[in-house]
């Protein structure tokens, strides 16, 4: 479903991501690991189409994101780090114009998405309240709702549960179990219980580069009885 | 293109949502209103019955105000980080510059028009040639689409407001003094004079001067939209960098 090769991306002297390339298909939860400033968000933008790579490619469903990016960008849903949206919108206004803008013309249409959205993600309470009112766990699920509203088929999320509480986290993480048999779900974070919780598949990431593409248990299999914790601390020891 | 009407309708509306478009409307027409008034624009001593003296002010009152309309353009979502959201929904940055910028030049039309009631109490007190009124609206138009065109790409440049601002203010008043001799006489002494001819063409001021007397010249269409058309070229490729 999503296909990277090869990603590279260079700020001024640094490599902020250099030659990355894994693979999600559908039906992945692929856990997206790395200290902050490993370069996962920039991934994350390439996939997405907002920056453009310096060198490599990440294709979904075959289409690649630098030669057809309108087509690209139509297939994914995608929340960026810390959920951002219009302010002063109310919550189905803004639910309105991003599926407006997703090919969904008629009013009936339109309000039968939003309200699929706002259901899934648990926002009827507050679906009249503009977003700047909301507090950091309603704005998240906004973001959320914006991502899942076209049902796409593949998911890229950028930290997701950041600054959720307990509960919260857990929703979310339901959530996104529930979805994946029919998507390709790609989530960063640094929480590495959330990775053991849901993700199949875990690839850590460190200066750049790919260090480990592993599933949970093959993580865990590395150092027996080692809390995950310090498999991770080993594997992204070039950060520190 | 289909994707230019809800962000237009977005960018339009959202105005509206905020306190900003009411502040904006009431300070133009307050302000733009009670300089014709005053004794620099001379309305009623003037003893004709025309908008001159309302439309005087216009290039110096947009120098301002279309700097504040247009430096949130592009500045506020790239600060509060809603432009990742925009730029991974599936339009074309040509379709997003284009919506944007139709949906603050409707709000500068918006401004211009609301000063309706001044060319009814013209009317009301003698006998104007509406030709001419109607030439000047025109003109005003897209003159303001020539300095938002410059503030959007100014916009685009950073994401604080403030410099955005600052940036605006400089440009277009730059592109308004070519229009003065004063300031074109010192051009001529720095530089060649075909040089000097040719960016005292630039100005809003001598472009905006033949609408105010009822002439609708292609030439000054033309550099209006042209203007337009340039800096919604390089707000594209500013953004696509």
């Amino acid at each position: 479903m999503i296909e990277v090769k090869g990603l590279v991306k260079t700020y001024g002297p640094k490599r902020a991501v250099d030659g990355v390339s894994f693979s999600v298909n559908r039906g992945d939860i692929l856990g997206f690991l790395g200290p902050n400033g490993a370069g996962k968000s920039t991934t994350m933008k390439m996939i997405t189409g907002f920056l453009r790579p310096d060198a490599g490619s990440a294709t979904v469903d075959g289409i690649d994101v630098t030669r057809d990016p309108v087509a690209v960008k139509g297939k994914l849903g995608y929340l960026p780090e810390s959920a951002p949206a219009y302010p002063e919108m109310t919550v189905e206004e803004f639910l309105g114009f991003i599926a407006e803008i997703r090919g969904y013309r008629d009013a009936a249409a339109r309000a039968a998405q939003v309200d699929r959205a706002v259901q899934l993600t648990h926002l009827t309470p507050v679906r009249k309240q503009t977003i700047e009112t909301l507090s950091k766990g309603f704005k998240q699920r906004v973001g959320f709702a914006q991502a899942l509203l076209h049902d796409p088929a593949a998911l890229v999320l950028d930290e997701p549960t950041d600054g959720l509480d307990p509960n919260q986290k857990n929703e979310v993480r339901t959530l996104i179990k529930g979805m994946a048999e029919a998507k390709a779900v790609i989530l960063s974070t640094h929480i590495l219980e959330e990775v053991e919780a849901i993700c199949n598949r875990v690839i850590i990431i460190s200066q750049g580069k790919v260090v480990a593409d592993e599933t949970p248990a093959q993580m865990r299999a590395r150092k027996p009885g080692a809390r995950l914790d310090e498999i991770f601390r080993e594997l992204t020891r070039g950060d520190l | 293109m289909r994707h230019i009407v809800p962000i237009f309708k977005r960018e339009f509306l959202g105005y509206f949502r905020s306190p900003v478009a009411y502040v904006f409307l009431i300070a133009f027409l307050f302000i733009s209103v009670s300089l014709a008034f005053s004794r620099y624009g001379g309305f009623f001593r003037a003893g004709v019955a025309g908008m001159d003296s309302y439309f005087t002010f216009f290039p110096w009152l947009f120098l301002f105000l279309v700097p504040a309309v247009g430096m949130r353009l592009w500045s506020e979502e790239k600060r509060s980080g809603t432009v990742e959201l925009l730029f991974t929904l599936p339009i074309t940055t040509l379709e997003a510059v284009l919506g944007k910028f139709l949906a603050g030049w409707a709000f500068l039309t918006l401004a211009v028009v609301a000063s309706f009631p001044m060319a009814f109490t013209v009317g009301y007190l003698g006998d104007p040639d509406w030709g001419v009124i109607l030439t000047t609206y025109l003109g005003a138009v897209l003159m303001a689409g020539g300095y938002l065109g410059v503030c959007a790409l100014a916009s685009a440049l950073t994401k604080n407001q403030v410099i955005s601002f600052v940036i605006s203010l400089g440009a277009c008043a730059g592109l308004l003094f070519l229009g003065f001799s004063s300031f074109t006489d010192t051009l001529e002494g720095l530089l060649p004079m075909v040089l000097a001819d040719a960016l005292s063409n630039f100005s809003f001021i001598t472009h905006f001067d033949a609408f105010t007397k009822g002439i609708i010249d292609p030439k000054d269409v033309i550099f209006f939209l042209s203007l337009m058309g340039f800096t919604l070229f390089l707000n594209v490729v500013v953004l696509e960098r």
